[in-house]
């Protein structure tokens, strides 16, 4: 009959009026700013740049390869790439960022720059109490307050982290495998020689020609560093 | 101690007479009648409002809690760390609309789009005139004409609505307003003819009438409003839904409809004039409630003759806070109605509903003396709950259960 669904209705929001006085647990929503839900391991909200060491500015990831600036969409980083180098994480001389800049009020939040970054370097943050009297500079986040640590990574994303984590470990992995490799066919090389001289000095007055049939120690071309 | 509780039950009055009294020997002649509608007119720009104020955080919280939130429950005193549960929010809200820059559009016709806020809240406020509040309270007591004094003002609200919507200039506003003429012309018609039961029955136009005639006490101890008659019980919820319609109220909120024209005619309005629309909104469906309290819930009289002793205004404001809350509740419940829905029960449900009711009250009332009680009551509710069962047919849902022939 008609009527009947609406007095049904009626009786069901009835219910949640009263329920939601004696039953907590329906109560949907949280008081903000004293109470807090725990964040989500998925949640995201603007980059952050990872660094490694004490001091912010020494261990940042970033080599100011310029690929996030090209690829974001709305184009809201800003980077300068510094004039000289410095070590990374593997010991390898790399530029770093002299200025690196986000403004968050055109940035959309996509990931595109996570995506793209060989080096582990820009992630993702959950911050997101960023208000700000000042719209235009207080929403430009600089390179400072950009920079968090990894730790800070971990404890955000604990499982992204430990694939970001594995991936530079394997990096350092390979690079001292590399750099080993070197150093013993360096060693080989070095042993063959002085082999090759002493022959010829045993040998007599005629020295062996210097192109050398000694094995060349079997090692791939120095790749371009990862 | 029935002479204290008469005291307070007549105190307005009283204390108007004393004011008046007074002011006899110290004002000129003319300017008597003139302060006596001051002071008539002062408690209802008082009470109403402040009603309204309360309301618009009461809605607001009991619409939280349907939804499983918390609703408002911050503003308390200002400079202060009372909260009062949230009920300050209406000074906070007070203070931002009338702080707000009020913006009129290039092109609209600044003239009808200044007057149509006014023009609304005028006739509204006007229709407080006539209501009788409680004992010897009415401000303006038309004894031939105040239902019709009422009605009159309450069609006006339409041309400010559409003064509202033209003058804007926006299509948004235009749509509303046009959607709200076809709502207010439709559902006129069974308000009236849901109220025109109670005309016949007790016999006069005068609302303070309408009142006593519902005084009569039966069995000793139960007063007959109409709402306790077959054709008073259906005409309050024909009355009740045209007046939810006439009010904007959900479901019938179509001309304000935020998820389809934004605000409807007043989505050119901000600051003040805004704030006018929202409570000459709310003061209309508070007059609304009020005519209906009148008409059908025995205005000021107490259900029992021996709660007589409360006084006369707190029966009113009590039974009118209640309906404000059934309306709140329904909003909470209902979702909005499409616009040929709306015209359908209007002219296909409404209008033959008030008719049939209008037939049952005659009958009521040409058989008060020549047959028993029950049968008349039997008779009464067959009379109607049969058309109900009929016309009701055609509004169910007629959609089940969907099926998905290929996704199955």
């Amino acid at each position: 009959m008609l009527g009947t669904g609406i007095l049904k209705g009626m009786v069901e929001t009835a219910k949640n009026f009263a329920g939601s006085y004696h039953d907590p647990e329906r109560l949907t929503t949280v008081e903000y700013p004293e109470q807090r839900i725990a964040p989500k391991e998925n949640a995201r909200q603007f980059p952050m740049l990872i660094h490694d060491t004490e001091d912010p500015m020494k261990g940042l990831r970033c080599v100011a390869c310029q690929i996030c600036e090209k690829e974001c969409p709305p184009q809201c980083i800003y980077i300068v790439k510094s004039k000289d180098k410095r070590a990374d994480y593997k010991g390898q001389m790399q530029f770093y960022p002299a200025t690196f800049d986000i403004d968050i009020s055109v940035c959309m939040s996509c990931q595109i720059c996570v995506e793209v970054c060989p080096f582990e370097s820009i992630k993702m943050d959950t911050e997101f109490e960023l208000s700000n009297t000042d719209r235009f500079g207080g929403l430009l986040i600089h390179k400072e307050q950009l920079a968090k640590s990894n730790e800070h990574y971990r404890k955000i994303h604990p499982a992204d982290a430990a694939a970001s984590d594995a991936v530079l470990a394997a990096e350092v992995a390979k690079a001292q495998a590399k750099a080993k490799a070197d150093a013993e066919a360096k060693a080989a090389k070095a042993a063959a020689e002085a082999k090759a001289k002493a022959d010829a000095a045993v040998a007599g007055t005629v020295p062996a020609p210097a192109t050398s049939t000694a094995p060349q120690p079997t090692s791939p071309p120095a790749a371009p560093a990862a | 101690m029935a002479e204290v509780f008469q005291a307070i039950d007549q105190f307005p009055v009283t204390l108007k007479t004393w004011l008046l009294g007074h002011a006899a020997g110290v004002m000129p002649e003319w300017a008597l009648p003139l302060l006596s509608a001051a002071l008539s007119i002062t408690p209802i720009l008082a009470v109403f409002p402040l009603l309204f104020a309360l309301t618009t955080v009461i809605e607001r919280k009991g619409l939280g809690r349907i939804q499983n939130r918390r609703g408002p429950n911050r503003v308390g005193i200002p400079l202060t760390n009372i909260r009062l549960a949230g009920f300050g929010q209406f000074i906070a809200d007070g203070i931002k609309s009338l702080t707000k820059e009020d913006i009129v559009p290039r092109s609209a016709d600044k003239v009808v789009h200044f007057l149509a806020p006014i023009a609304l809240l005028i006739p509204v406020l006007l229709t407080y005139s006539v209501l009788p509040f409680g004992r010897n309270m009415v401000p303006l007591d038309l004894p031939q004409t105040g239902l019709l004094f009422f009605f009159a003002l309450g069609a006006s609200t339409e041309l400010s609505v559409f003064m509202a919507g033209w003058s804007s200039r926006n299509k948004y506003s235009l749509l509303g307003a046009m959607r709200a003429i076809a709502q207010m012309v439709s559902y006129e018609i069974p308000l009236i003819l849901s109220a025109l039961t109670v005309v016949m029955i007790a016999g006069t136009l005068s609302l303070s009438g309408i009142v006593e005639s519902q005084a009569e006490v039966r069995f000793g101890f139960l007063h007959s409003w109409h709402l306790f008659t077959p054709w008073g019980l259906v005409g309050f919820f024909l009355f009740l839904t045209a007046a939810a319609a006439e009010a904007n109220r959900t479901p019938f909120d179509l001309p304000e409809a935020e998820s389809e024209i934004i605000a409807g005619y007043f989505t050119e309005y901000s600051g003040f004039k805004f704030a006018i629309f929202f409570l000459a909104e709310y003061l209309g469906l508070f007059a609304m409630c009020g005519l209906g309290i009148t008409l059908f819930l025995g205005g000021w009289l107490p259900p029992f003759k021996f709660l007589g002793f409360i006084p006369s205004w707190c029966w009113f404001l009590g039974k009118l806070v209640a309906l404000i809350l059934l309306f709140i509740w329904l909003r909470g419940t209902l979702p909005r109605l499409r616009t040929d829905q709306l015209m359908g029960f209007a002219w296909k449900f409404l209008l033959p509903m008030t008719l049939i009711n209008l037939f049952v009250a005659g009958l009521w009332h040409l058989s008060v003396t020549s047959v028993p009680m029950t049968v008349r009551w039997i008779g009464g509710f067959a009379l109607l709950a049969i058309p109900y069962w009929l016309l009701g047919r055609g509004f169910e849902a007629k959609v089940g259960k969907r099926e998905y022939r290929f996704a199955n």
